[in-house]
């Protein structure tokens, strides 16, 4: 670092020495100075259009947005004078005047980007009253809602879809006061490229975009006595959801988490990582047919955002997805089966509800290959968010309540099922059960640190005794567009690729919380953390290998059979098919 | 429409389509270039130039066939004013909005070719003859307000003119 020359700057007075190539921003951030801001953000490339983040530079005669502009030596900036105070609070107001008044009715109430800003900006008057744009709510899609009247035309989700996601399905349309972001043709977004992944709902600093909501569905469920609800919550839940109640990220909520939904009136609390563990054993099988016949790599499916990806972007590797249903349809499938001759139910008697950390999953519980005969397989599915807003609804300090145990027989799992929720864990998983099916002697290992990691794109030779495996995981679809390139131009040879469709697999899903205060959006340390509660629970498991889990013996023994059986190909594995429109890669 | 499945081949042949072969031939030079998605604008201009507007098939085409997402392509095309997505009728009809004609009752004159012809700036009739536009200024002002249809200007013109001027303009196009 010492040839690099040093630029020294002030910044409100304060000296300051970065390297060169540092935005006034990043500078500012080095002496914990925050400067407001909107369309910015670290992991997205720069816009430079919302103006909040301008700054005074002494000798010019305009102001500068600090996210864009690198620093200069002996510039002087100022921050907070009284001038650039009062034009970043006039931009926010203008921002504002173009916005509907319904802060009090919206969903992002209190978590509100715009909101905030505008509160720190010490906007308290609206001085302006024109015309606003108007656009209807676009409620049409499976799992996402735009509501362009919301948008302040930050353009983080353009940017997410296309950098982050590689989908490309967002863009802004128009000019000027008729600027609109849509899908091209200004299409629904269910009949767009969109795979539904929801990265845009996280990045979206208004409620521009949301996700389906479906509490309605599940309460007039908890309140009709003819039902039967049930509800499994996925792995990384109980990772994120006491975010919402102030809790540290990473701490692990297992048990509070399943007291509050009995407390919610569910009348069986399930897991979706026993679903996890039959993935895995379903998948081991399947794995152990392509290593003799084919076709090599297998690609994971549990991730429905990927799968949709898998459809419009890649049908060409369609063969080599897993036919795996998701650990959530396959719980819900043995809800309606399984549970319910058990117990003595109708199957249309019983409501099944999915807690998520995905709204692609309200996607995939609507597809038709997911049903049995009339009825779905999964009734509903909440986000974390909706889930966090059902508890606090319903008056409940989640903090204070006792732990609570998941019900049996489906609601036993193995830590294999719990690392399902980050970007790694179902490789791992996997490695745990190969092992023992490959050498046919008990497995060694436990802990496969080399498929771990919050990185994009990871890639390793496993020996599991005499054999070699070759694995590559990816997270972030732009990332698994690179390693399907590698397979598709016969460059590289994997045996299997996980693939998730969200930044650090399901702990940075669309349906997971808003970032806390002290996070950002997109943030590897907060994804981290979430991964590390996740791993935290499954060390303390009895049981961490999926073939393990006793659950599956008896499900096995007394209703599937064996992995791979006529019934297990029944309710547990599906098919895929091209879809319209495609996309370009 | 989700459920309708295509290979890619199929995809690129129905692209091909939809194109002429002109165009075809021209994205696929631009393929061979660097940035081959920074031609996009040039390669509307085609399209628009054979078509009369770009509409959704061929911009899907062209989507597919330069490899660059649909998005971009609606985004671009319905930024810039030039491009067109409906189809143009035989003959375009431009009110001249600048400050003289305005002040002079553009307005009105718009009004009435709205009422008659039964569509809005942007629009063609369903019979696909006339297709109204509006300008920001023609750079005829001491004629205001003036309105042009195809080649021929009009100048001074008064909301009670617009039926003959329509007339005359199906009634010539007969012979």
């Amino acid at each position: 670092m010492n040839d690099l020359k040093w630029i020294n700057l002030t910044i409100d007075d304060s000296p300051v020495r970065v390297p060169p190539g540092t935005t006034i921003m990043e500078a500012a951030e080095t002496i914990g100075v925050h400067i407001p801001r909107l369309c910015y953000d670290p992991h997205l490339s720069l816009q430079g259009s919302c103006r909040v983040c301008i700054v005074e530079v002494e000798g010019f005669p305009y102001y500068m947005t600090s996210c864009s502009v690198e620093v200069a030596e002996g510039m002087k900036v100022r921050t907070n004078s009284p001038d650039i105070r009062r034009a970043r609070r006039d931009i926010v107001e203008l921002l504002l005047d173009n916005h509907p008044r319904e802060c009090q009715t919206c969903e992002r109430d209190g978590n509100c980007e715009l909101q905030r800003l505008a509160y720190a900006m010490g906007v308290r008057e609206r001085l302006f009253e024109g015309e606003r744009k108007t656009f209807p709510v676009d409620n049409s899609g499976r799992s996402v809602v735009r509501d362009s009247e919301k948008c302040i035309l930050c353009g983080r989700c353009v940017r997410v879809c296309s950098e982050i996601q590689g989908v490309h399905n967002l863009s802004q349309h128009g000019r000027g006061f008729y600027t609109v972001v849509t899908p091209a043709h200004g299409a629904n977004m269910d009949d767009s490229v969109c795979i539904q992944c929801g990265q845009c709902i996280n990045v979206c600093p208004t409620a521009s975009l949301l996700e389906q909501n479906h509490t309605d569905l599940v309460w007039e469920a908890l309140a009709d006595p003819g039902k039967h609800v049930v509800v499994q919550t996925a792995p990384s839940i109980r990772a994120a959801l006491g975010e919402g109640f102030g809790l540290e990220p990473g701490t692990p909520c297992t048990g509070k988490m399943v007291t509050a939904l009995r407390r919610l009136g569910f009348d069986a609390v399930f897991d979706t990582d026993l679903g996890a563990d039959l993935t895995i054993v379903e998948e081991a099988n399947e794995f152990l047919h392509r290593m003799k016949s084919g076709p090599l790599p297998m690609l994971t499916s549990c991730s429905p955002g990927w799968i949709n990806f898998l459809e419009k972007f890649y049908p060409e590797l369609i063969p080599n997805a897993s036919t795996c249903r998701s650990p959530m349809t396959m719980t819900s499938a043995l809800v309606k089966t399984f549970y319910a001759q058990t117990t003595g139910r109708k199957p249309e008697d019983i409501f099944c509800v999915a807690v998520m950390p995905c709204v692609a999953k309200k996607y995939e519980a609507h597809r038709p290959e997911h049903r049995l005969g009339e009825i779905p397989m999964t009734d509903a599915v909440l986000t974390t968010r909706e889930l966090i807003w059902m508890i606090k609804s319903y008056g409940i300090d989640f903090t204070a309540l006792p732990d609570g145990d998941f019900d049996a027989p489906l609601g036993i799992a193995s830590g294999a099922g719990d690392i399902f929720g980050t970007t790694g864990g179902v490789m791992e998983a996997t490695l745990r059960t190969a092992e023992e099916k490959l050498t046919g002697r008990l497995g060694r290992r436990l802990e496969f640190v080399e498929v771990r990691g919050v990185e994009d794109l990871r890639e390793a030779e496993v020996k599991l005794g005499d054999h070699t495996v070759s694995v590559a995981v990816a997270n972030g679809l732009v990332n698994a567009k690179t390693v399907l390139d590698r397979v598709m131009s016969g460059e590289k040879q994997y045996h299997i690729i996980e693939i998730m469709a969200c930044p650090g697999g399901c702990v940075g899903g669309g349906g997971q919380p808003y970032p806390p205060p002290g996070y950002g959006i997109l943030d590897p340390r907060l994804l981290a953390k979430r991964a590390s509660a996740l791993y935290s629970v499954d060390e303390r498991r009895a049981v961490r290998r999926s073939h393990e889990n006793p659950a599956l013996k008896v499900i096995y023994d007394t209703f599937l059979g064996e992995p791979g059986s006529e019934k297990s190909r029944e309710l547990l594995h599906t098919s895929y098919s091209p879809k319209y429109p495609r996309g370009i890669k | 429409m989700s459920c309708c499945s295509k290979s890619w081949e199929e995809v690129q042949a129905a692209g091909r389509a939809a194109l002429p072969e002109s165009v075809v031939e021209y994205i696929e030079k631009c393929r061979g270039l660097p940035h081959p998605e920074s031609r996009l604008i040039s390669v509307l201009h085609k399209v628009q130039g054979h078509f009369g507007y770009l509409g959704r098939e061929q911009m899907d085409a062209v989507a597919q066939l330069l490899q660059v997402p649909a998005a971009k392509v609606t985004g671009v095309a319905t930024f810039y004013h030039f491009f067109r997505l409906q189809p143009r009728g035989r003959f375009v009809i431009t009110v001249c909005m600048g400050t003289a004609c305005y002040v002079k009752g553009a307005e009105r004159v718009a009004d009435r070719l709205r009422e008659e012809l039964g569509i809005d700036f942007g629009e063609t009739t369903k019979d696909g003859m006339f297709t109204l536009e509006s300008a920001h200024c023609l750079g005829t002002c001491g004629l205001a307000p003036v309105i042009t249809i195809e080649e021929g200007v009009f100048g001074q013109v008064t909301p009670d003119q617009i039926p003959g001027l329509l007339e005359k303009t199906i009634r010539e196009s007969r012979t």
